[in-house]
Parts: structure tokens; C-alpha cells; sequence
């Protein structure tokens, strides 16, 4: 059994190793839930939170993460049947971005699959997936385990990530290319009476940026976070809260479960579940590499083309169209869809967002127009506004694929 | 009183037979209730035994009264208020326990203190629960087709009940359909590896009913349990303010603003037939009181056994009626206390007190409680399902003092060792208390009164046959159209004007008040006052 320093039901929500860092920047006392944790939604000021993603660098508590260890000989098989993508193609050193879906071909979750070694992975996931795994691990030599509360994760992004990390002593992190990950040493500060730290880095995020994952031990949490705040301090470094992430994941066309897709496993109402070819994500799904959970469905979808897709929209106007139902005409007589995400795009100066729209008006150029509704100092106003289908993602620097980054 | 003053005359004021009489009433008929105690309520009572304390004599969680009725007859504006459990607790004889806990987030990490694995199933579990809950609600407030019939409604209804499996999906289907027959046992082995949690949530498939964990069909009772809801919340419990008594008072509060009557104290000797017609009753007392309606809330058992003469009844449906199952397996303990008992196990603080509390920590437990049923045998280590309202409800005990409400699973209505005595139901509720203060060392203390209730006390007071709490079994065979007799599902009995209207009706028992709105739904129908 596990041992908990304070009573659950007094504390429901756990403290990342962060937390006490964090609750010392945060001006505006705002946190959220997110799985079992509480984290900051806000620090100061969504939009300077926002620049600090894409101007210089940002700091982000990804701790709550649900992580997974999966080892064993069978680790490979297990997680090739397991995931949409070819698994045997992720040697270590690399880290895969995926999918996994149950038998009718319905999306479960997606997340990050790190190779560690030959017989060893961590699966970093968005939900808890210990029931779907152990149930598909069945027949299989594998030992999962969840971590989440042993690793401490920070993601560094933004344009200076890369530069951040050097004056902080990570040595060679320049050198790590997009979708690898490393052992790697903060060094030792004499001046801050600290000794050198290990942590994994890897080159992922959430933010379509140049940027890092930072996983280390809880106890040396604080080490790294406030090492990179002190070299960070006269460089536009901020942590920053999901609010102002939120918008760079959008502009990176990135999916979010609950906003974008409910997982097959929490869905209550008969279709509402999505396929991974549905949510635009066919490039995920690798038909070829022999079997996996889903082919089948998945395949006879393919065959039958999606009924349904998500695309990126530009909205006109400036008003974010947050949960609009979408119709073919302006007169609103037929559903089209609706959006699931939306944001103003500060960097793109563009009304972006996701929506889930007909296959008949997925093309890109496509017309369609969404509902939206408009408070002008509570008197409410209903606007049919045009938006068309675009390419996602909607912002893609080439920074975030340069290896070596720029030195800035 | 004369004849042809009422339109429709309801035979017991239990919970349904005011609900029917409500909507009877507020549809334009004059209708009379005739109560045989001298407080109505039946199964849905509170009373004062003892001096200062109120009792939730029988039923004592309300969850299940339909949304739907407590709207549309008013019952808040009459006085009915239902506050939500804290949490809950099964305690475990190492002195560990398990909680419960309204918040997710909390309630996570106490499964994952038994099971990390058990922490993610049971949102399965939830989920699953809630998807069989989704197809099974809907029908609640339907009458259930005739299968066998040809009559448009019939088939409309069928057509609806295929339609609506159809909605499920063929996978979700079999599932639902798996449930109606599948031991709890089975049922919880397929997500939860922990013990105490399965024992913990094993208790609702046995509550009132004459199966064990380990019996197929349990898996339906606890469904069945799960089914209702409080502003929203399905599967939430909670406590009628003042006792469950409270829902009884507002429903009679209801119909005599909408202008029905109710007479206690006035025992029904039997419902009076001409020419394969109700065409009223006659009282104990002699006096006979004639209506072109006649709706009865007692179990179907004692309906046509003891209240109607044999020679208006169809044989066969006679035979039914009597092969009905009914077996009473629970009893019941109210008890005063001087003061709030202390539970070692759950810690200080935690709401898991405010809420159903238990003991029976394994599987296996509570199966071996159920083997002592069968041997005719009140549970040596008995399942028990008890609360203390008096934390929540403030109007119920003296300051400081607190009632105590303790379910108890299973004892036999009939003794393999001899009829029920004084002493015998004195030694049953000796068992429980014993069995409760091995977990809370200052409760035999606390105790000022104790009312003890076996099946025998249940069916002579309330008139539930054999002292079954659901007017029957709640398994597949006595379910939906087959409720309570296979061709007799729809409310209205094989006598012209008469009609049943009580638990042994679908969709079954609890404090739904479902069968009493689709009686009365099925009455207007008849009447032409509806279409
Ligand atoms: C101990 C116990 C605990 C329970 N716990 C719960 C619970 O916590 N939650 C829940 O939802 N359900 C619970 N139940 C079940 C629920 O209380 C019953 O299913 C429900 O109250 C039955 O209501 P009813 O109106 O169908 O019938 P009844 O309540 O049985 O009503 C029948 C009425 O008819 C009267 N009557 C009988 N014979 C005559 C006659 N000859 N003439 C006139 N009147 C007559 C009776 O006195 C009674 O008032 C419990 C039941 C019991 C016994």
C-alpha cells in the first residue's frame, strides 16, 4: 500500500515536486486539477505566459503526465500490438509519438513511447492506462508500472530553450535532434551550492517550438527549476500555466483528449468515439507492420473513407469560436460539424480552430460557417461567420526542426 | 359513506399507492386511499418509538424516487428535501478500511492505497455502470409491452424497446444483456483484483434480496441500485430530511392539495367483485365502499391470495401468483444512541462516516452470511448496510444524541430451528450489534433503544408478504414483462376496474415511485383520459 503524507480527503489533489516554486511565482492564484494534481492555470498574465513560448523560452510542470514504465522481453511485441505505429522502429535513444485504440478502431489515447533501452520503454500518456495495458498485456512477458510519481518532468520550450539549457550547464544538448532523448548533466554550481544533476532530456513538446522535455528525480526538482529561472532571469524566461500552452498547442495543431476527442474508454452516448483516421491522424496508423488492436476496423474505415474529420479552420473576425456548431450555409440549415478547440492566434494574427466537420467539407478551402456567439456587455449577439478549412498545423517554424539550434 | 363519491379507490398508502393516487387525483378523479395502520407510508415511514428520536423504520436511503415525480407532484413545496451521502466505508477486520469519497481525485487515490489497478477499473466500472443504467432508465416510467400482443401499443412499445437495444450497438448489447443474468461475483472479478473492494461494492447486489454475491442474477440487483440519482448524479444516495417517512408525508401533503382523501386505521378485508368487475371494497370493520376503480399498492401475493375471492381469478394466474417469488431476507435494526460511536478504523475527519458504513470485508463473507440463509439461519456474521442521518439531518435526534439505521442481510423469515419469539429476534439483533461493536468499542454504550425488525415484523407490520423489501425478487424472471406475471405486466389485473399499482409492478421495488405513476398512467388510459 502506498503511504500518503496527508490525508486524501482533506487534500484530494497531490503537489508536484515543483509546486512550492510554483505557488511562489503565482501572482494570481490560480490552479487547476489535472489527474490528481494541482497545477497552475495562470501565473501573471495569459498573454505574456503566451510570448514567453514564442519569443523565448517557457518553463511548464508536466509532472502529472501519466508515465509508465514497460519492460521485459516481450516489451517490443507487447507494444507493437499494442500501438498504431511500428514499434520496432523506435530504437533507443528515440522517442515516437502514437496512438492506440481498442478493437472497433476507437481511439483509447495518444502519448509519447520512449526506447531506453532494447527490453525497456516509458510510455508518457494523457490518461490512466493501466487497466487498457494490463488487459492488452495478456499472453505477453512485460511488467508495467506507473511512475508518474517517481519522474518530475519540466518542458523548456520555446525559441531560447536551447540556448537556456547551454547557460545552464546542459552540455551537448545542441546536438540532441527532434524525437531523440538523452542522458544529460545540469552541472554543478558552486555558487548555488549545488552538485551536478542528471536528467533525461528529450526534444519533444507540446508547442509545434523549438523545445525540450526535462525528466528527472522528484528530489531534484527544484534544482533544475530554479538553475534555469537564475540563467533565465534576464532572458524573458517564465514559467508559464495550461492557459497560455493551450494556444501554442492549438496554433501547433495538436490534439487534446476531453477538448478535442473523448477516449473510447470514459465515451457514455454511442458514437462519440473517434478513430484515429477521423482525427486526422492516418499518418499514425502503419497497416503494413502486421497486426495491432484495431487494424481490422481501422482498415475497413480506411476502406470506407472517414464519415467525419478533423481539420484546422481559419475563422473570420477575431472572436475565438469556441464550441460553435458549424453548418454548410450561411443560412444554417444544415450541420456541418462543430469546433472542438479555438483561439486567437497572437503569433499568426489569425481566428483559429479544430473542428470535427462532414468528409464532404474537409478539403482544404472548404466553406463552412460557424455560430457564434457574441457578449457585448451581456447583451448577446449571434453571428454567422466564414471559416475555411486550412492545413495544420497552422504555425510551424522551422526552428523547432533546426539541429543545432540557433544560439540565442 | 355512500357510493358513487369516489372514481377510484386505493387499497394501502405506501409510497406508490400515494404516488398513483396523486396523479388519479390531479387528472379530475375523486379517489380515496384506505391505509390498514394508522400512519401511512408502508416500507416508507418514520416514526418516533422512543421518546425525542425519529426513526427511518424500514427504507432509509432515498435515491431511486424518480426526478420526474418529485417535480410533477411537488413534493419539495410539500416538504421533501434529500441530502446527498458524504462517503461511505467498508471497515475491515485487520482495522484497515476502505472509504469512499464524493471527490474523484480522492476517491482515486484511496483505491490505489488497495489497488493501483482497482483505481483505474473502477472508472471503468463507473462508466460500464452507467452505460447499462442509460438503457435501463428510460424504461422505468414505460409500461412494459406485452410481447405476446398485437395491440398497437404493444407493439409500438416493442418496437421501442428494439429500437432503443439497437441504439446500444451490438457489442454494448450483449454486455447489457450478460448483466441480467450474471452473478455480482463474476460481474466485479472482471475489473477489481482488490478483495475489499469488491466486497465494498458486492454489498448493493444482495440488499433485500434472497441471493448471494456468488447466485446469477445478482449482478441485476445491484444495477438496480445504482439506477437512481440525486440533481443529476446518477448512482448518488442520499437522506430524506427527517426520515424517509418525509417522502410519505409530502406525497400524502400532494394529494390532499389535489383534493384526494386518505383514511388510516381502515383495513381492507377484501376488494369486491360483480359480474368480473371491481366495483369496490369492504373493511375489516364491515363497511363496504364502492368506486368503478379499484387500485391496489399491496404485493401481488397478498393482493389476489388474500383480498380477492378465488372464484373471480383465472386458475392459473392463481398459480402464478402464488408461485411468485417473495422471500424475505433482511432485517432491520433502529437504534438510539447516547452519543456519536467511534469507528477505530476510518480516520479522524474523514467523511466516510456520513454515508453507508459496513463490515463484511471479503467475498467470501458475505457468501457464508447468505449460506446461513439458506440453512434457515440469521447470518452469524451478517452483511449490514448502516448509517448514523442524525450527522447530516438535524431534525431527527436530540442534540448530541444520534439514530443509527442498520440494514441487516440476511435473516430468514422462517426459523429452521422454530418460529420467530421474542427471545429469538431479541438473540438476531444481539448477533448484529455484537457484530458492529467489534469494530466501534464504545457502541453497546451509546445504545438507549433498539427496535429489531426480522421479515416475520416487516410483513405483520408493513404487509410485505414474507417481509420482502421489493414486493418480490428483483431477478430476470420477475423482471419488465415478465412483472409481476408473464401476461399481467401492464398494471391492470385480470378483473375489469382493478389494478395494481405496488413494487411487485415494474420496475420493482425501492422508493420509486415508478410503478405507482405508471399505474396510474395505465388507469387514465383505460379511463379514455388519456391517449
Ligand atoms: C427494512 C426495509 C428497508 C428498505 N430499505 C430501502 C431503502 O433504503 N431504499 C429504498 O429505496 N427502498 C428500501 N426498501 C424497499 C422499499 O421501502 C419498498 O420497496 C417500498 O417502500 C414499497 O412501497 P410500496 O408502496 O410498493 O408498498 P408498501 O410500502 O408495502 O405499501 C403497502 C401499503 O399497504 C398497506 N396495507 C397492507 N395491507 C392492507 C390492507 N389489507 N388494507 C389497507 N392497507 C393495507 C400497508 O400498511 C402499506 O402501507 C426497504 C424496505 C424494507 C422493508
Amino acid at each position: 500500500m502506498l503511504t500518503e503524507s496527508e490525508p486524501h480527503y482533506r487534500q484530494p489533489l497531490r503537489k508536484t515536486p515543483f509546486h512550492e516554486r510554483a505557488r511562489a511565482l503565482s501572482q494570481l492564484d490560480s490552479f487547476i486539477p489535472w489527474s490528481g494534481y494541482t497545477t497552475v492555470d495562470v501565473f501573471t498574465s495569459v498573454e505574456q505566459e503566451y510570448f514567453a513560448i514564442r519569443n523565448a523560452a517557457s518553463l511548464y510542470d508536466l509532472t502529472p503526465m501519466v508515465k509508465y514504465r514497460v519492460a521485459g522481453p516481450d516489451a517490443l511485441r507487447f507494444l507493437n500490438r499494442l500501438m498504431t505505429r511500428d514499434m520496432r522502429k523506435l530504437t533507443p535513444g528515440k522517442v515516437a509519438y502514437t496512438v492506440w485504440c481498442n478493437d472497433e478502431g476507437h481511439l483509447i489515447d495518444d502519448g509519447t513511447v520512449f526506447c531506453l533501452a532494447p527490453h525497456e520503454y516509458r510510455v508518457c500518456t494523457a490518461e490512466w492506462q493501466l487497466d487498457w495495458f494490463r488487459a492488452s498485456a495478456i499472453g505477453f512477458d512485460v511488467e508495467l508500472r506507473e511512475i508518474t510519481e517517481e519522474v518530475a518532468a519540466l518542458a523548456v520550450q520555446g525559441p531560447t530553450s536551447c540556448r537556456l539549457l547551454r547557460l545552464a550547464g546542459v552540455a551537448g544538448i545542441e546536438r540532441l535532434k527532434p524525437f531523440e532523448h538523452g542522458g544529460f548533466e545540469l552541472a554543478a554550481d558552486p555558487a548555488a551550492a549545488r552538485a551536478a544533476v542528471p536528467i533525461m532530456v528529450s526534444r519533444t513538446g507540446f508547442t509545434g517550438d523549438l523545445g525540450y522535455e526535462l525528466w528527472m528525480q522528484p528530489q531534484d526538482a527544484e534544482a533544475v527549476w530554479d538553475a534555469l529561472m537564475e540563467v533565465g532571469r534576464t532572458r524573458a524566461v517564465r514559467p508559464i500555466g495550461s492557459r497560455a500552452l493551450n494556444i501554442a498547442r492549438i496554433e501547433a495543431g495538436f490534439i487534446l483528449p476531453k477538448a478535442d476527442f473523448v477516449s473510447a474508454e470514459h465515451t457514455l452516448y454511442l458514437g462519440t468515439e473517434r478513430s484515429p483516421l477521423e482525427l486526422g491522424l492516418a499518418w499514425l496508423v502503419d497497416f503494413h507492420k502486421g497486426h495491432f488492436t484495431g487494424r481490422r476496423a481501422l482498415l475497413e474505415e480506411q476502406r470506407r473513407g472517414p464519415r467525419r474529420l478533423l481539420v484546422g479552420l481559419d475563422v473570420e473576425g477575431t472572436k475565438p469560436a469556441h464550441n460553435a456548431l458549424l453548418y454548410t450555409e450561411r443560412s444554417g440549415r444544415r450541420e456541418a460539424g462543430s469546433v472542438t478547440s479555438a483561439t486567437w492566434s497572437p503569433t499568426c494574427k489569425r481566428n483559429l480552430a479544430l473542428a470535427l466537420v462532414d468528409a464532404s467539407c474537409s478539403a482544404t478551402g472548404s466553406e463552412v460557417w460557424a455560430d457564434i456567439y457574441l457578449n457585448r456587455e451581456l447583451v448577446w449577439e449571434r453571428r454567422m461567420v466564414r471559416a475555411r478549412v486550412v492545413e495544420r498545423p497552422f504555425f510551424a517554424p522551422t526552428r523547432r526542426r533546426a539541429t543545432p539550434p540557433a544560439d540565442y | 359513506m355512500g357510493s358513487k363519491q369516489h372514481d377510484a379507490i386505493v387499497v394501502g398508502a405506501g409510497h406508490n399507492g400515494l404516488v398513483a393516487a396523486c396523479y388519479l387525483a390531479r387528472a379530475g378523479l375523486k379517489v380515496l386511499v384506505l391505509e390498514r395502520n394508522a400512519y401511512v407510508g408502508g416500507a416508507a415511514v418514520s416514526r418516533s418509538l422512543y421518546e425525542g428520536f425519529t426513526y427511518s423504520n424500514c427504507s432509509y436511503v432515498c435515491s431511486l424516487l424518480r426526478t420526474e415525480i418529485i417535480r410533477g407532484l411537488e413534493l419539495p413545496r410539500h416538504g421533501l428535501q434529500i441530502i446527498p451521502y458524504e462517503g461511505g466505508c467498508t471497515m475491515m477486520r485487520t482495522g484497515e478500511h476502505l472509504a469512499i469519497y464524493d471527490n474523484h481525485d480522492a476517491m482515486r487515490r484511496e483505491l490505489a492505497r488497495h489497488s493501483r489497478h482497482d483505481a483505474e477499473a473502477y472508472d471503468r466500472y463507473v462508466r460500464d455502470m452507467l452505460r447499462h443504467c442509460r438503457f435501463i432508465k428510460p424504461l422505468l416510467l414505460r409500461e412494459p409491452p406485452d410481447p405476446t400482443s398485437f395491440k398497437p401499443r404493444d407493439i409500438r412499445e416493442l418496437l421501442f424497446l428494439g429500437r432503443h437495444f439497437g441504439k446500444l450497438g451490438e457489442a454494448r448489447m450483449y454486455d447489457t444483456l450478460r448483466f441480467f443474468t450474471m452473478s455480482c461475483a463474476d460481474m466485479l472479478d472482471e475489473y477489481f483484483e482488490s478483495e475489499i473492494v469488491k466486497a465494498h461494492l458486492a454489498g448493493s447486489s444482495i440488499i433485500g434480496t434472497a441471493l448471494g454475491p456468488r447466485s446469477p442474477g445478482s449482478a441485476y440487483v445491484l444495477l438496480h441500485h445504482y439506477m437512481g440519482s440525486i440533481d443529476g448524479a446518477v448512482g448518488a444516495w442520499g437522506f430524506a430530511r427527517g426520515g424517509m417517512g418525509a417522502v410519505t408525508q409530502a406525497l400524502a401533503a400532494s394529494l390532499t392539495a389535489s383534493g384526494g382523501t386518505i383514511r388510516a386505521s381502515a383495513p381492507v378485508a377484501q376488494i369486491l367483485v360483480r359480474h368480473g368487475r371491481a366495483t369496490g371494497v369492504v373493511l375489516d370493520s364491515g363497511e363496504e365502499i364502492s368506486a368503478p376503480v379499484v387500485v391496489s399498492n399491496l404485493d401481488v401475493r397478498r393482493t389476489f391470495l388474500e383480498t380477492v375471492a378465488p372464484e373471480h381469478l383465472p386458475g392459473e394466474f392463481l398459480e402464478q401468483v402464488r408461485r411468485f417469488k417473495i422471500r424475505g431476507s433482511s432485517g432491520k435494526l433502529n437504534i438510539a444512541l447516547d452519543g456519536l460511536p467511534q469507528f477505530p478504523a476510518i480516520p479522524q475527519g474523514s467523511p466516510s462516516t456520513r454515508g453507508d458504513m459496513h463490515i463484511t470485508d471479503t467475498l467470501e463473507m458475505v457468501e457464508r452470511a447468505y449460506d446461513d440463509w439458506k440453512e434457515g439461519r440469521w447470518s452469524r456474521a451478517p452483511y449490514v448496510d448502516m448509517l448514523i442521518p442524525t450527522q447530516i439531518d438535524p431534525t431527527m435526534t436530540p442534540d448530541g444524541k444520534h439514530y443509527m439505521s442498520v440494514f441487516v442481510q440476511y435473516c430468514p423469515y422462517q426459523l429452521a430451528e422454530g418460529e420467530w419469539t421474542p427471545a429469538r429476534r431479541q438473540a438476531f439483533g444481539d448477533t448484529v450489534i455484537d457484530a458492529i461493536a467489534r469494530h466501534s468499542p464504545n457502541f453497546k454504550d451509546l445504545i438507549l433503544h433498539a427496535e429489531i425488525r426480522t421479515p416475520r415484523d416487516i410483513e405483520n407490520e408493513v404487509g410485505l408478504t414474507e417481509g420482502n423489501i421489493f414486493q418480490g425478487e428483483l431477478t430476470f424472471d420477475q423482471l419488465l414483462f415478465n412483472r409481476p406475471i408473464p401476461g399481467y405486466a401492464q398494471y391492470r389485473a385480470p378483473l375489469k376496474g382493478m389494478y395494481m399499482c405496488g413494487s411487485s409492478t415494474h420496475p420493482g421495488g425501492g422508493v420509486m415511485g415508478a410503478p405507482g405513476a405508471n399505474a396510474a398512467n395505465a388507469i387514465l388510459r383505460d379511463l379514455g383520459r388519456l391517449q
